[in-house]
């Protein structure tokens, strides 16, 4: 789950980072009580959850007033990379001289944490460990023990921070590390940490990933994930509690375990059809799951035919019919074609229990995938 | 011969007085396993199937000699029945678990380079060797006796390559699902090793998908050290940059590593052929017989 910028930044001031003086605003009017009372310059930023929002248009430096009111206008509302700029940031403009890179994130093939630091702040630090390695010092954390604060003092020193800084900056690298471990990130980055031009060290953009699978610890977290959702369905799909991404396509797929429905979606662009969505109903879904779960792929009005594969382990198939029936029983008629693949835990149950007249069956995968695709085109002729 | 179990395998279930233990023990025990013990705090004295159940893995280890444990615990007191299970010096640990913190699982990684026990998952199916021994929670009846081994990072896609194989009388060693977590325990290296090794396996599946860099860094393995042949299948092809894919592990970076082209590619260079739907994996895996 990826926090807001300005959650972001709430946190890491509480937690002693620096950062500039700021307000949140939704409207024109707000952006402007917000200049009024901090100062010129000042940055307004959209907050939304897309890279790049400098070069996207998403954030403006305003000299005065009259600027600051064509900004507000031009951000709010903007649509940003496919997103809808509902917020923005009002902060003071910082007047630096040099900018940091400072993060934590896991090293998922050391399996363990690993904080880094480079002078080539500022910019897309991805092309930079890309292009440059050596740029960005990092050492890796023992997580039974933590960051020891010469770690923190090394990375500084290694990356070249300039000394009268090492202090400052390697004071924000142990904090974002503490935070990391006791908020249970997968991601923490400031980028840039700014120098100022009065010699000061500030945190001008927050970055902060919350490991989804820990947020039963973390409730004050968890309380900002219906804010995380940048889209109505999957807003839909989380009350729901079901693993859902939006795409594109026309052809919705419903499938029990990532990489089954991630094998369903390669199939249906394999065959040439083109995926509207993944959703998995996990293992072990109970009826109401599998109603739940056809009622989201229903309500995304580009799907135009469904195709539904399972196969059962934990999962059984006559559970997941009985749930098909009625969820498709309670419609005059079915809203979009619906195929079905059961196969494996009580597959044979389930497929005595389904009812054909409301779905087609499909005996193999490849089947399934190709037949739901044939239903679209039948569905774009009418 | 199989890997990493077998009928001598005997198993302590963690969590078995839980739905999901209780209801997989009975097909554990069905299937042929020997499942020795459970493992609940303040169950002890209990038993479930005519399995004694024990406060404590270690209890449970003493007095039924059980060298392995399948861990069905909640995932808030999965890491901690991993830590417990890994101080008692068994041979192998399965996590079936879905939903470990991935701090908490960097701790158990921590931990599992101080001892010589094996860890299987988080978050999989487990590991079955057909007409021995299965420890998790795949469906015994679409596995048969063979010559063939399979790793797979994902249990519904072990189950779908499975079926296809052993629909065409193509049988297995052993099946392993290394599970979908950014941190696990068993990596495909570490199967791969295995089935390496075994004189048993003549050819190898090995399915993958996207995030990470395990499936590259194998494919250097297999480059280095694989004389048996090796079938490969990577899910994950139309999944968008940025979006986690079900599974925790799943999800391509915004930098554009862990893609699937990435994977296929690197395999491909390797000398695995990567089928573009399941079927085309079991074609390869007929070549190579």
């Amino acid at each position: 789950m990826k926090l807001h910028e300005h959650q972001a930044k709430e946190i890491f001031a509480d937690a002693g980072i620096p950062v500039p003086e700021s307000r949140l605003a939704s409207s024109v009017s707000e952006v402007l009580d917000a200049v009024d009372e901090i100062g010129f310059p000042a940055a307004i930023k959209a907050q939304v959850h897309v890279g790049g929002r400098g070069k996207a248009g998403g954030i403006k430096i305003a000299g005065d007033r009259e600027e600051a009111e064509t900004y507000a206008e031009e951000i709010l509302g903007m649509d940003l990379k496919g997103y809808t700029v509902e917020k923005v940031l009002v902060e003071a403009g910082v007047d630096f001289v040099d900018e940091l890179y400072v993060g934590v994130t896991m090293d998922r093939g050391k399996g363990r944490p690993v904080a880094m630091v480079s002078t080539e702040g500022g910019v897309d630090i991805e092309q930079v460990a890309e292009e440059t390695p050596e740029a960005i010092a990092r050492e890796h954390v023992d997580p039974s023990f933590g960051m020891q604060p010469y770690q923190a003092r090394k990375a500084v020193y290694d990356a070249g921070v300039p000394r009268e800084f090492a202090r400052d900056v390697s004071g924000i690298l142990s904090t974002l590390y503490d935070l990391f471990e006791e908020r249970d990130a997968s991601e923490i980055e400031v980028n840039p940490v700014m120098i100022t031009s009065d010699d000061e060290v500030v945190a001008a953009d927050a970055v902060m990933n919350i490991d989804e699978d820990a947020l039963f610890r973390q409730p004050e977290l968890a309380e900002l994930e219906e804010e995380a959702y940048e889209d109505d369905l999957e807003r839909k799909a989380g009350e729901y509690d079901l693993d859902y991404v939006r795409l594109s396509g026309n052809v919705g797929i419903i499938g029990n375990g990532a990489g089954l429905v991630m094998t369903t979606l390669d199939l249906v662009d394999y065959y040439g059809g083109d995926p509207a969505n993944f959703l998995d109903i996990g293992g072990g879904a109970k009826a109401e799951r599998v109603m739940n779960a056809l009622d989201l792929v229903f309500s995304d009005p580009n799907v135009e035919s469904v195709v539904f594969n399972i196969f059962g382990g934990i999962t059984r198939g006559d559970e997941v019919a009985r749930g098909i029936n009625e969820a498709l029983s309670a419609f005059e008629t079915v809203p979009k074609p619906v195929v079905v693949r059961l196969a494996g835990t009580n597959a044979e149950e389930g497929m005595e229990i389904l009812d054909t007249d409301l779905v087609d069956v499909e005996p193999t995968l490849e089947e399934a995938v190709q037949r739901a695709i044939a239903n679209t085109e039948e569905v774009t002729e009418e | 011969m199989s890997i990493f179990v077998d009928d001598d395998t005997r198993v302590v279930v963690q969590g078995i007085t839980g739905g999901e233990g209780r209801f997989h023990a009975e097909q554990m025990i069905d299937y042929g396993t020997n499942v020795v013990a459970g493992a609940v705090p303040g169950k002890g004295g209990e038993s479930v199937h005519d399995v004694p159940v024990y406060d404590t893995v270690d209890r449970a280890v003493e007095a039924e000699n059980a060298n392995a444990s399948v861990v069905f615990v909640p995932p808030a007191f999965a890491a901690d029945a991993i830590f417990e299970a890994l101080d008692t010096d068994l041979d192998l640990v399965v996590a079936i678990t879905e939903g470990i913190p991935t701090q908490d699982m960097a701790r158990v990684k921590k931990r599992l380079s101080e001892v010589d026990t094996r860890l299987i998952g988080p978050n999989c199916p487990g590991i079955i060797t057909p007409g021995e021994a299965k420890l998790g929670i795949l469906p015994g009846n679409i596995f048969a006796e063979g010559n063939v081994g399979l790793v797979s990072r994902s249990g519904t896609l072990t189950y779908q390559v499975v079926d296809n194989l052993t629909q065409r009388g193509i049988g297995q060693t052993t099946a392993v699902g290394i599970g979908g977590d950014p941190i696990i325990g068993t990596s495909f290296i570490d199967a791969l090793e295995a089935f390496e090794a075994d004189t048993d396996t003549d050819a190898v599946v090995m399915c993958g998908e996207i995030g990470g860099e395990d499936e590259e860094r194998a494919a250097a393995f297999i480059a280095e050290h694989m004389d048996t042949p090796v079938a490969g299948f990577i899910a994950g092809r139309t999944a968008p940059p940025g979006k986690r894919m079900g599974h925790a592990g799943a999800i391509v970076s915004g930098s554009g590593t862990g893609t699937a082209e990435s994977k296929i590619e690197a395999l491909n260079e390797a000398g695995v052929p990567v089928g573009d739907t399941p079927e085309e994996v079991a074609d390869h895996v007929e070549d190579f017989l």
